[in-house]
């Protein structure tokens, strides 16, 4: 056995480590029932998603090609969902919306990943002024809502959807960065951290070994969970008009919904299919993630 | 509102490890300690405001330009009376000057002074959010107590699967499906303002029907929050679990009841209220789509009316007064806890 591991390259062994821990990984998630519910869900939503051009043409959006169509009829055989104020299915549009709302979640929640890793990492990492600065600035954005600054970002930058993107994404890293922070923490009083140190390794060389692969699981778990908060994020800027008008997002069709006081007007279907596609979507999320974060933080496997 | 769940456990511990510096610090210097870092923050909130409204829009004369025909002179007329033509250093220190004196000029849309309408509207927001808090951390510590107390029972799963599908929910969806039901279709609650069309003069019936149209909004708000603060106290009641105080409570013979009671809650309350202090910012910017929907007469209204104008200068005083309202909530609830808990007092 051990010689025939000793025959091997480092990098292989390294490979050989890393693909039984993550067979471990998937073993202990395919455990979870409800993480692996959500998991199961996200696939089909996601599929729906990228067939949505096979499903329903892009010509069943066109306001001017469903003339005929009544408008504001209710669920029916005809309508499985209804139809919206200018007649169009409101499957299609949640199918077309699935795509954009997606996107914008996975962009804004990859932007505050990195955000946060990097500062997280720096914060724990670099001691004395720089660390203590840079945990001020967490802090600070803990505490300061995040909708209220997205909001100001969006109204003064120019509409669009990556405006969305950079608006979330630049303000939702702090949660991630305090918990990467605090895993740096840890780490880096380990001897083998010690050790490299002591042989003469320099902060990049710690930062990229060391420090980046015990964080990584960490902020594995809380991606899926931000993606979820990313999407609801995206709805409340687009319900407030803040949205790229030329896209149809979930929260966009909740926005033209409000627009012709669906609300009050009786038309019910109209504000509960999108709500109920976002509650969906964010709470499978949410189940992957707390799944994911209960087998790489040991300290909450006991709950 | 995108604070989420699951990693306030993760906080809590953070929280409630980092008071274990063995320094005894004075009332003093503790007390000038967070009044700098509420100070630190909002001067941050301050460059950040110029940053976002003065920098990032780019130049405002060129937008107006761009709408109608003005000749150069103008241009450099409307230049100058903006300030736009001093240098950039210069129209920091004016715009300094202007937030200390809670000058952010003229609203576009409402043709007045922006501080007096955030002055007319900034108690009823208060109103709001400051009974939503009270109603969200009273029934929050309570159901995350019970359930913290029995993990895995039927109470406890219940609790924590509502709290999973609220914190799901978007604050404004929620209360489009509140406006539709209690609103709309029984028609038992008024759907918009704060008082009916011609308010009552009597001021017990004024009350009531302040209260009436409050109940909506209210409700709205405290089912987004709740759950979180449900989360909180059930993980702060779970770390106290395991102490050893309440071996000794439980060998003196104490019921169950009482060992919870008298024991663990006091115990559990301290890092929890804290950290929902902590949370409180988001139940503060759920105003924002909660007195939209609601057409409650408050900052957050006055912001999506600032959003759809734009009127930046409205938008960026009701930014600048829920940041500071935020940051003030905090820096009381650090104090409050210091007064309350003994071991900080130690260090």
């Amino acid at each position: 056995m051990s010689a025939h591991v000793a025959s091997r390259s480092p990098r292989a062994m390294a490979w050989a480590r890393r693909r039984t821990a993550f067979a471990r990984f998937a073993r202990e998630f395919s455990r979870s029932r409800s993480g692996m519910v959500g998991l199961v869900f996200l696939v089909v939503i996601v599929a729906l998603a990228f067939l949505a051009p096979v499903l329903a043409p892009a010509w069943m959006l066109d306001v001017t090609k469903v003339m005929d169509s009544p408008r504001f009829a209710p669920p029916s055989w005809e309508h499985p969902l209804g139809t919206d104020h200018q007649g169009r299915e409101l499957w299609v549009r949640m199918l077309w919306g699935a795509q954009v709302s997606l996107l914008v979640g996975f962009a804004a929640t990859a932007m505050s990943m990195i955000i946060g890793t990097i500062v997280g990492i720096a914060a724990g990492h670099f001691t004395g002024i720089p660390g203590a600065l840079l945990m001020r600035l967490i802090d600070f954005f803990l505490v300061l809502p995040s909708l209220i600054l997205a909001i100001v970002l969006s109204t003064v930058l120019s509409r669009g959807v990556w405006t969305i993107v950079i608006a979330i994404g630049l303000t939702s890293w702090a949660g991630t960065a305090r918990v990467v922070r605090a895993q740096t923490l840890s780490v880096e009083s380990r001897d083998y951290v010690e050790r490299s140190r002591v042989l003469g390794a320099g902060h990049w060389h710690i930062i990229v070994k060391h420090l980046l692969p015990a964080v990584l699981p960490l902020v594995l778990a809380n991606t899926t969970l931000t993606v979820g908060s990313a999407i609801i994020s995206e709805s409340t800027l687009a319900f407030l008009g803040l949205g790229d008008t030329t896209l149809q997002s979930w929260g966009a069709v909740l926005r033209n919904s409000m627009d012709v006081s669906a609300a009050t007007s009786g038309y019910w279907w109209y504000v509960l299919v999108p709500g109920i596609a976002i509650v969906l979507v964010v709470l499978a999320f949410t189940l992957v993630g707390r799944a994911v974060e209960t087998i790489v933080n040991p300290t909450l496997r006991s709950r | 509102m995108t604070n989420t769940v699951p990693p306030t456990e993760e906080i809590l511990l953070a929280e409630t490890g980092s008071d274990k510096a063995p320094r005894r610090v004075s009332a003093l210097s503790y007390f000038l300690s967070k009044l700098g870092g509420a100070a630190v923050s909002m001067a941050m909130v301050i460059l950040l405001g110029f940053f976002a409204f003065k920098i990032l829009p780019g130049d405002p004369v060129a937008g107006i330009a761009r709408e109608r025909q003005l000749s150069p002179e103008q241009i450099a007329q409307l230049r100058s009376q903006m300030g736009l033509d001093k240098p950039l250093w210069q129209q920091f220190t004016d715009y300094l000057v202007n937030v200390f004196t809670l000058n952010f000029g003229e609203s576009y849309v409402y043709r007045t002074p922006v501080a007096e309408l955030i002055g007319d509207y900034f108690w009823n927001t208060i109103l709001l959010t400051g009974t939503s808090a009270v109603i969200a951390i009273t029934l929050g510590l309570w159901l995350g107590q019970k359930a913290g107390w029995r993990p895995g029972s039927l109470f406890d799963r219940i609790t924590s699967g509502m709290a999973l599908v609220l914190w799901s929910v978007p604050t404004f969806w929620l209360a489009l499906i509140l406006l539709m039901v209690f609103g709309g279709t029984l028609q038992w609650f008024p759907t918009g303002g704060m008082t009916s069309p011609d308010p009552p003069t009597d001021p017990l019936a004024l009350v009531l029907d302040v209260a009436a149209h409050m109940v909506l909004p209210v409700v709205t708000m405290v089912a987004v929050v709740y759950a979180q603060y449900v989360m909180v106290m059930r993980a702060s009641l779970m770390e106290e679990k395991s102490a050893d105080y309440l071996v000794t409570a439980r060998a003196k013979g104490l019921r169950d009841d009482l060992v919870r009671r008298r024991h663990a809650v006091p115990n559990a309350l301290l890092p929890a209220v804290t950290l929902m202090f902590l949370h409180i910012g988001g139940l503060i910017a759920g105003a924002v789509t909660v007195e939209t929907v609601f057409s409650w007469p408050g900052l957050g209204k006055l912001t999506f009316e600032a959003i759809s104008g734009p009127d930046l200068p409205l938008l960026q005083g009701t930014f600048v007064v829920f940041s500071a309202v935020i940051i003030a909530t905090n820096l009381i609830a650090d104090l409050i806890y210091r007064r309350l808990d003994p071991r900080v007092r130690r260090g």
